[in-house]
């Protein structure tokens, strides 16, 4: 028997998560046979992909005690380099489109997680000012003018598309990142560092891990995740502009935060984070089944974060009894 | 003594805005108008009247980064109103009500449920933001009764708009309870240490939740305001306005760490923050590039003190 009892909190709050998933869709199959086809799970999956990927990311950044509220701006940025680059040079293939999209994804996270790291400066802040300032460079680099499918290059639009083991390459993805993050989160020494880092900054210190370095990396991370999806996206959708993924950021918070992340930092599961991002999608994906309108998705993201900072809230409640400790 | 007041905060703001009026009056010739400049007014005393409560809130070592959204639900509340043919009394009541309901809720997710603001924030925006777009889609509303546009675009005397003077007066108000008031004392002591404060027997989490209600209904009010200057309400409505809120806090030097920050400088800062962008319309600017210009503004106004080794 024992052997079947969950070892810690995080085991059973991801069974619970993974359950809740289920039973949901379980509900929309019941009413919708045709929800729970291989087939249509298949696009559920692929529709949640991005959001994955970027919520691996964001998890680094919140394991460390930041938040990155430029995401999705970071996203959209470089998939307008992606597409303008595409059209200069359709030619010149995928890769280096990836390697440019990846390259200025981390960039643009690496200038957050310098100012986190060298100038000490609150990540809200921070993420909020870049999140404006990047969305703002689209503009200017695309003269609020629209990329569509027929400037894009075929190869440009078939990466994402094409379809293996009846998996897109896009899906491919997102499942490579979910276990390379699960093996990386588990056994080495940099994911170690991270929690140390985000769980107890003046212990971390004094055991010789650089904090603000780590939130660095975190950083240029969660950056290049971004980058990369920004190709994703806008190859995914065949058109690029400067409001793609706007307000996404709050999706992939939101999935994270129910995933089992906690805001407090150094707690945190890439498992969890897939069972939130999984989660979501489905909501998601049965929104238009069930005949409630996208303008709904926001309520959601909402109800979603809130719920989950309150469960976490309450986990901590014996912690901060009467004076509160130091956050 | 010349030395100390040259470097202070609020004197090199003052000396920003008059290099703002110089160069635009030498720019345009239609600049030092007195109808231009009361239009002027209007690029800030919104945003302005939030940034009042909120500078406090930053004071106490809180944020609220959900203003704007609290603006949106007020206004959508207020246009449904309006459809079921309130007048304007109440709709001035709900958008009001609106707001301070809405500051309530993240005051009680602070206080009784222990969340950080930021987080807590973050999850009212999207809630806030998301019951507009839940409730309105892509419609429009806009059956306002005529009178209710008084509020945004009636004149006190003269050139003065209602919506300056109602923020001449708040700001008379708040500089003189933050400065004046053993209240406002308690909220730099907040800031500065609220363990410490809390074993001086100040009610640490009273002060906190009345400052988010407070900052609610001072949202309540922006929204009354905007609705009223805009004759409509869209679920977009307000859309970034936390960005430059938080910016004019920021800007008018209020430290982001807590305990530090005046009234004079939040109004210091209002002023040219709304000359800038009022100075970039004329020019053309479209807004997406001005937001380019207030992010990084927030970033530099952060940055110049951390990079000066100045807290």
């Amino acid at each position: 028997m024992n052997r079947w009892r969950l070892a810690t909190d995080t085991q059973r709050r991801d069974l619970s998560l993974a359950l809740l998933t289920l039973l949901l869709v379980a509900a929309v199959t019941f009413e919708f046979p045709g929800f729970a086809a291989p087939r249509n799970l298949a696009s559920v999956f692929d529709d949640t992909a991005i959001l994955i990927m970027l919520a691996l990311g964001q998890m680094l950044v919140i394991l460390v005690r930041g938040v990155d509220l430029s995401v999705a701006a970071n996203l959209a940025l470089c998939g307008m380099l992606a597409a303008l680059f595409n059209r200069a040079f359709p030619g010149a293939g995928v890769w280096p489109v990836l390697l440019l999209s990846l390259g200025a994804g981390a960039l643009l996270g690496a200038f957050n997680g310098v100012l986190v790291w060298k100038l000490r400066l609150p990540p809200i802040v921070v993420t909020l000012g870049t999140m404006s300032v990047y969305r703002g460079v689209i503009y200017l680099l695309s003269r609020g003018a629209w990329v569509n499918e027929n400037e894009m290059s075929p190869a440009f639009v078939a990466f994402t598309r094409a379809q293996f083991l009846g998996l897109s390459t896009l899906s491919w993805l997102a499942i490579a990142c979910t276990v390379a993050a699960v093996l990386l989160m588990r056994g080495s020494r940099v994911a170690r560092n991270f929690y140390a880092a985000g769980g107890n900054p003046e212990a971390a210190a004094y055991s010789g891990i650089d904090v603000g370095r780590m939130q660095f990396i975190a950083y240029v991370i969660c950056g290049a995740c971004a980058g990369l999806c920004g190709y994703l996206w806008v190859a995914r959708f065949a058109v690029a502009y400067t409001d793609i993924a706007l307000g996404f950021e709050l999706q992939v918070i939101a999935a994270c935060l129910i995933g089992g992340v906690a805001i407090t930092g150094g707690v945190g599961s890439a498992l969890g984070v897939l069972l939130g991002c999984l989660f979501l999608g489905v909501i998601r994906s049965s929104l238009p089944l069930v005949g409630i309108s996208a303008f709904w998705q926001m309520f959601i993201n909402g109800v979603v974060i809130l719920v989950a900072v309150l469960l976490g809230a309450r986990q901590r409640r014996h912690a901060r009894s009467i004076l509160e400790a130091k956050a | 003594m010349i030395h100390a007041a040259l470097r202070r905060w609020e004197t090199m703001l003052a000396a920003v805005l008059v290099v703002e009026f110089v160069s635009f009056s030498l720019l345009s010739p239609y600049f030092l108008d007195v109808d231009t400049l009361s239009d002027a007014t209007f690029n800030f005393t919104e945003r302005a009247l939030v940034a009042l409560p909120l500078a406090l809130l930053i004071i106490a070592g809180e944020i609220d980064i959900s203003v704007a959204g609290i603006i949106a639900l007020a206004s959508v509340a207020m246009g449904f109103a309006a459809d079921a043919g309130a007048g304007t009394a109440t709709l001035l009541g709900v958008g009001l009500g609106t707001g301070l309901l809405a500051g309530c809720v993240n005051g009680a997710l602070v206080t009784f449920a222990r969340v950080p603001s930021i987080v807590a924030t973050i999850g009212t925006m999207t809630l806030f933001r998301g019951i507009a777009y839940a409730a309105l889609g892509d419609r429009v509303l806009k059956s306002y009764p005529a009178s209710f546009s008084t509020f945004g675009q009636g004149y006190f005397v003269g050139p003065v708009s209602i919506e300056l003077a109602l923020f001449v007066v708040f700001a008379l108000l708040f500089a003189a309870f933050l400065h004046g008031t053993r209240y406002g004392r308690a909220i730099y002591a907040i800031g500065a240490n609220p363990v410490a404060t809390r074993f001086a027997g100040i009610r640490v989490d009273r002060y906190r939740f009345a400052l988010f209600a407070v900052t609610g209904l001072a949202a309540g009010l922006a929204a009354v305001l905007l609705t009223s200057r805009l004759g409509s309400t869209r679920p977009s409505i307000a859309q970034g306005w936390e960005l430059e809120i938080i910016s004019i806090v920021i800007l008018g030097g209020i430290s982001v760490w807590g305990g530090k920050g005046s009234i004079l400088g939040v109004v210091l800062a209002s002023l040219v923050f709304g000359l800038v962008t009022f100075g970039l319309g004329l020019m053309n600017i479209p807004g997406i590039v001005m937001s380019i210009f207030t992010g990084a503004l927030l970033i530099l106004v952060v940055a110049v003190p951390a990079l000066l080794g100045r807290r």
